[in-house]
């Protein structure tokens, strides 16, 4: 029993949780971007798999590793921009679409992957992103390896969380995003765009998306593997609503939940001989579901979510 | 900045309706040419080993019919789930379900003769795939819990849940240490409809299920429901139209069919329960739907044209070295084409400055 | 005074119908210039076309000297044009201050200039009578107080010109007092002010100048003081309409009451222990400024919301299980006011709309629930010819139907089951006058026949003519009724603002 709660105590722990909550940040923010400015985004799952494969090819082909992710970020915005075309300039159902793209973005990032590596049967490795010690702050005693060892695109992911949080917060984009999601006639008849600034929110944030997926291959591990998104887009769809539609709750969210994961990983260490381990895979899915349960009662979810902007529609 | 805008079209001609869906059909298949390219291919060679592939002979098109049966179901789950708004994509999971009933009771539980041991399976795995989306209504229904994500996410539980019976409990002790289940008794195996191939009566019963599927939809009062439900659920439910009890037998309804594919698979196809039982079936029946858009005859054919592009692209993929992800490909812009097929059967889209006609 | 706006032979098709024909008009520096004309008369469309979202077929606007370019919103507001829309048009989840500024940056700018902008804010709200807290949540906010934003809103962004759609519509007579002093305010420091209405009482009390739209065309322009009220009148309607005459009928036994019912739930405004009798062959107007808890009551009352205290007696049976069918079987009928979102299923054909009240009659299906077209066409032909439902055929979809023919297949749909009950909210809203006066005339024979019929309105002159009760909502709770006769409309103004309560 002890064993149990002295997991907790162990800076391995705390590293694990930043670990696996990266990608779930910068997904879970790509979401709320998305959904903020009314658009459903189920591309999710998809553009976060070939990020991951286009993050990590690009630097497989010789590229470093920055140029990786910045493919990434590429990527995600190109399928960001057809999913935009789709749902926000031709009002097509976002559900679809976003299935749609799913199915596309990851079919399409494994064609290509078998593409130019035919006849691997094990996956080629890469050198991925190494930790980095934050001088003085990483020799501290639990805390350095707990949080200041961690690798550059770690540091990255928590930088999205502020950048998403000022824009959201203090800039007229923003702004913009936010009533697009709630009224978008408010935001027509003060001469904004309403197209433009859903197709900016789904552009960026699909980048966001392709670059968590990125997290993957470029910084968790160094390969790419089929699969290896394994649902993470679809628990991210469930922390943006825990989240409430904002950045800093989808930091906490995606913290709270990679803890539980990292948690779960080191009890089935323990426990492994008495629960079969499949019990302990399916906790995150589990408990995505009783989140949105428990975040239920208090969703709010963005008025405009949903429904398409019809320009000089007739009232 | 291109200006434009949609203008809903007061009727669709017909001749648009019927074609539009080909139309995209024949856009996905170019587009997918060009990746063809891409490998090195000639995509003209490739396509004709697909067509070979999936209708060249009499054991082929048995497999491609084969293959078609269970997205013929999954693709109805999804047809009626849609048609009331309720986004049901889990599929797969409810597949799995059945297919865990299947094993359950078909392997000696209940022993009973063949044309009672095969119709129980079916209701047991339309049961089983019913209840699995049941709480999940309830969850949508009381706490308007997104099924989206809920259906999503229960896919893995499921398929996690399978793997761990299949690994534990239910392995087959014969297996030779694959995960597999035991195999369902002869009483409930399907039997062949085309000597010395692998296609089963799983294929006519979704035959059937299709034709009843749209009888109900179409000339009953649960299908009326069911309509007036998705298009504009306020005002049915204003108009004294049951919203809670529709929903849930949209629910039933679709979570059965799916489960029905599970029993085909398992008691058809192979006989017993596997891991790999379903590459994506139920994701592949939201395609199907799309592509039928939701007419549950029109997903007949939807489903055997998607099972011919999996079935071909394997023979093409052997001939040319083209990757099969390519028929997955192929199936995602085919979705992508008829979302944007119906915009424009539904819509005109005018540009700014141009003269309205109409 | 010199030239604002000059508006040339503007003409706007919307298929074959001709919303704006050849419409000629000027607005000079200071003036206030009303816009009159019944529903439907291309009031809107007209103004929609100034402020940018419509682009016309034919015809030219001059903005102090400058051709506007049509379908632009961003040039009209940017050449001093702001535009008050009848809906409003803010984001709820933001604040009054985020509202206001969003359109005076570009998107793609970096920072919020928030501090200036309450600034200038405040001085506004303050040289205008506008009052109003920046930081406070739309959501929380009274519809006047929505609208003072919208009209800060065009202030902030330094607009010459004003257009006011409707503006009073939604206002108790007190809160439209209000408002016209802000006009005036307004006009003395040189802004110009458009005001679209159909109310002329108001038009004559406010504006300097008319100019009178009926089907699309201009029929005329005047100046206010020398207006003659019969004339416009005239102008507006063109034909005479018939308005239905409502004749007394003695009160029958009750039907409905509500003992101490509240509800309170997040997302719709509460309830706060309302009681109410109803009896039959009586009309009960419940009047109120929109967002009290109308629509809340309506639901309550059709069964769609359970109450989460209190007790609703129905033909003075014990206890009503509560669902909208239950409702329905005990002879409720329910009109919501928004007949497009939640009365209609636009994309099914009119015969299915006819029926959809009628699932469970065994006339229209048989036991294994197969329908009946047969009937159901037959029933559906019906009903269109008894209820005036103009349409090509049965099997049309619904939603190309006009606003008035919906309501009349809304209205009819019910009254073939002859409710003892009739829910209706806001029957009549954005009909035009010919299809008022039928759906008032429908009411009137469902009331004549014995049904007791609740009239949720917020037009105050149809609630005076029609009902022979009234009550009025304030913050979820409702006033005692009293006889239509012995009140007026200042009384129950301001009893709409909270006097008395």
């Amino acid at each position: 029993m002890i064993d149990f709660i002295e997991i907790i105590f162990t800076a391995g722990f705390w590293a694990a949780t930043i670990r696996i909550a990266c990608p779930l940040i910068l997904a879970t923010l790509g979401e709320v971007l998305c959904e903020r400015a009314g658009v459903l985004n189920l591309g999710i799952e998809g553009i976060m798999s070939i990020g991951a494969m286009v993050g990590w090819m690009t630097v497989f082909l010789g590229a470093d590793l920055y140029t990786g992710i910045l493919a990434a970020l590429i990527i995600g915005g190109i399928f960001g921009l057809l999913h935009a075309v789709f749902t926000v300039y031709l009002g097509a159902s976002q559900h679809v679409t976003g299935i749609g793209i799913t199915m596309l973005a990851s079919s399409l990032g494994f064609f290509c992957f078998k593409l130019i590596l035919p006849a691997s049967t094990t996956p080629p490795k890469i050198k991925p992103f190494q930790p980095f010690d934050i001088p003085f702050l990483s020799d501290l005693p639990f805390f350095g390896p707990a949080f200041f060892q961690h690798t550059p695109f770690t540091y990255i992911a928590i930088l999205a969380v502020v950048f998403a949080f000022w824009l959201m917060n203090s800039t007229p984009l923003g702004l913009s995003i936010k009533m697009a999601g709630e009224n978008p006639m408010a935001l027509e008849a003060q001469g904004i765009d309403v197209f433009l600034v859903r197709t900016i929110a789904v552009v960026l944030g699909s980048a966001f998306m392709a670059v968590g997926g990125a997290y993957l291959t470029l910084s968790a591990f160094d390969a790419f593997y089929f699969g290896m998104i394994n649902g993470r887009g679809w628990i991210a769809i469930a922390l943006v609503i825990f989240a409430s539609w904002k950045p800093e709750r989808a930091l906490i969210g995606a913290l709270l939940f990679a803890g539980l994961d990292a948690y779960q990983v080191r009890a089935q260490q323990l426990a492994g001989a008495v629960i079969p381990y499949q019990f302990f895979l399916m906790l995150p899915f589990l408990l995505s579901i009783f989140a949105m349960v428990i975040a239920a009662k208090r969703t709010k979810y963005p008025k405009a979510l949903l429904i398409p902007f019809r320009r000089g529609e007739r009232h | 900045m291109l200006k434009f805008r949609l203008e809903e079209r007061a009727k669709s001609p017909y001749w648009l309706i019927i074609v539009s869906p080909f139309i995209a059909i024949i856009v996905a298949i170019i587009l997918a040419g060009i990746l063809i390219i891409l490998a090195g291919a000639n995509p003209f060679n490739s396509y004709y080993h697909l067509i070979i592939g999936a209708f060249g002979s009499k054991n082929s098109v048995a497999e491609t019919l084969a293959r078609a049966t269970p997205i013929i179901l999954t693709g109805l789950a999804a047809s009626i789930a849609f048609r009331a708004k309720f986004w049901n994509i889990g599929a797969e999971g409810q597949l799995y379900f059945g297919a865990l009933a299947t094993t359950f009771f078909g392997t000696g539980l209940v022993v009973l003769p063949s044309t009672l041991m095969i119709p129980f399976l079916f209701i047991m795995g339309a049961l089983a795939g019913g209840l699995l989306l049941l709480p999940l209504v309830l969850l949508k229904l009381y706490y308007k819990v997104d099924e989206v994500v809920t259906t999503l996410l229960l896919n893995f539980v499921v398929v996690l849940l399978v793997s761990y019976l299949l690994e534990g409990p239910w392995k087959d002790p014969m297996s030779l240490g694959w995960p597999q289940g035991k195999s369902v008794i002869d009483e409930g195996v399907l039997p062949q409809v085309l000597s010395k191939t692998r296609l089963h009566l799983g294929f006519i019963i979704s035959i059937f299920l299709a034709f009843s599927i749209w009888f109900v939809l179409k000339k009953t009062v649960i299908g009326y429901r069911i309509k007036s439900v998705g298009l504009n659920s306020a005002a049915a439910s204003h108009a004294g139209i049951p919203i809670f009890k529709t929903v849930l037998v949209v629910a039933i309804l679709s979570g059965g069919m799916a489960g029905m594919a599970g029993v085909t698979e398992t008691a058809g196809l192979k006989g017993y329960l596997t891991l790999d039982l379903s590459p994506g079936f139920g994701y592949a029946g939201i395609a199907v739907a799309m592509l039928a858009n939701l007419n549950p005859i029109g997903v007949i054919f939807s489903g055997i044209f998607l099972a011919s592009i999996y079935v071909g692209a394997d023979s093409m993929s052997r001939a040319m070295n083209v990757p099969t992800y390519l028929a997955d490909v192929i199936v995602a812009l085919t979705v992508l084409c008829v979302l944007l097929s119906l915009i424009f059967v539904h819509y005109k889209i005018l540009f700014f400055g141009t003269k309205k006609d109409d | 005074m010199t030239r604002l706006l000059k508006v040339e032979k503007i003409t706007k098709k919307f298929g074959n119908f001709y919303a704006n024909n050849d419409i000629s008009f000027e607005v000079k520096k200071g003036e206030v210039l009303a816009v009159l004309g019944e529903n439907g008369a291309g009031k809107t469309t007209l103004m929609n076309i100034l402020f940018g979202h419509y682009t016309p077929d034919a015809g030219s606007v001059q903005f102090e000297g400058k051709a506007i370019e049509f379908g632009n919103t961003n040039n009209a507001i940017k050449l001093g044009i702001g535009m008050v829309h009848q809906h409003f048009t803010l984001a709820e989840n933001l604040t009054v201050l985020e509202n206001i500024i969003i359109g005076s940056r570009s998107i793609f700018s970096l920072s919020l200039p928030k501090r200036q902008a309450r600034i200038k804010i405040l001085e506004l709200s303050k040289k205008f009578g506008l009052l109003i807290d920046p930081d406070e949540l739309v959501a929380n906010l009274s519809v006047s107080e929505k609208q003072r934003i919208e009209i800060l809103k065009t202030l902030f962004l330094d607009c010459k010109l004003l257009i006011l759609d409707e503006p009073t519509a939604a206002l108790t007579p007190q809160e439209t007092d209000a408002l016209f002093a802000t006009i005036r305010n307004m006009i003395k420091s040189g802004l110009s002010v458009i005001l679209i209405s159909h109310k002329l009482n108001e038009i004559l009390a406010v504006s300097d100048r008319i100019i009178v739209l009926r089907n699309g065309s201009s029929v005329g322009e005047t100046d206010t003081n020398s207006a003659v009220r019969e004339k416009i009148a005239e102008m507006i309607v063109g034909k005479k309409i018939d308005y239905p005459k409502k004749t007394k009928i003695p009160r029958k036994s009750r039907v409905l009451s509500l003992l101490d019912v509240s509800y309170s739930e997040t997302d719709v405004p509460s309830l706060n222990a309302v009681n109410l009798n109803l009896y039959g062959g009586q009309i009960l107007g419940i009047a109120g400024v929109a967002g009290n808890g109308q629509t809340t009551l309506a639901k309550i009352l059709s069964g769609h919301l359970k109450p989460t205290q209190g007790k609703i007696v129905i033909n003075e049976a014990g206890s009503v299980y509560i669902s909208p069918k239950s409702f329905m079987n005990l002879g409720v009928a329910y009109i919501p006011e928004d007949r497009n979102s939640d009365g209609i299923v636009g994309d099914m054909e009119i015969w299915e709309n006819a029926i959809m009240t009628e699932m469970d009659n065994l006339c229209f299906r048989n036991r294994l629930g197969i329908i009946n077209k047969r009937t159901s066409f037959d029933r559906s032909k019906d009903l269109c010819a008894a209820y005036d439902v103009r349409m090509q055929s049965i099997r049309q979809r619904s939603r190309l139907l006009s606003g008035g023919n919906v309501q009349k297949l809304l209205l009819g749909r019910w009254l073939m089951r002859k409710p003892k009950i009739i829910i209706a909210c806001q029957p009549t809203r954005g009909l035009d006058e010919g299809a008022i006066a039928s759906i008032q005339k429908l009411l009137l024979e469902a009331q004549q026949n014995g049904s007791a019929i609740i009239l949720i309105s917020e037009d105050l002159d149809e609630l005076l003519s029609l009902s022979d009760d009234i009550t009025v909502m304030y913050k979820g709770m409702l006033s005692d009724p009293i006889e239509t006769t012995t009140t007026n409309k200042l009384t129950i103004g301001l009893q709409m603002a909270g006097d008395g309560f």
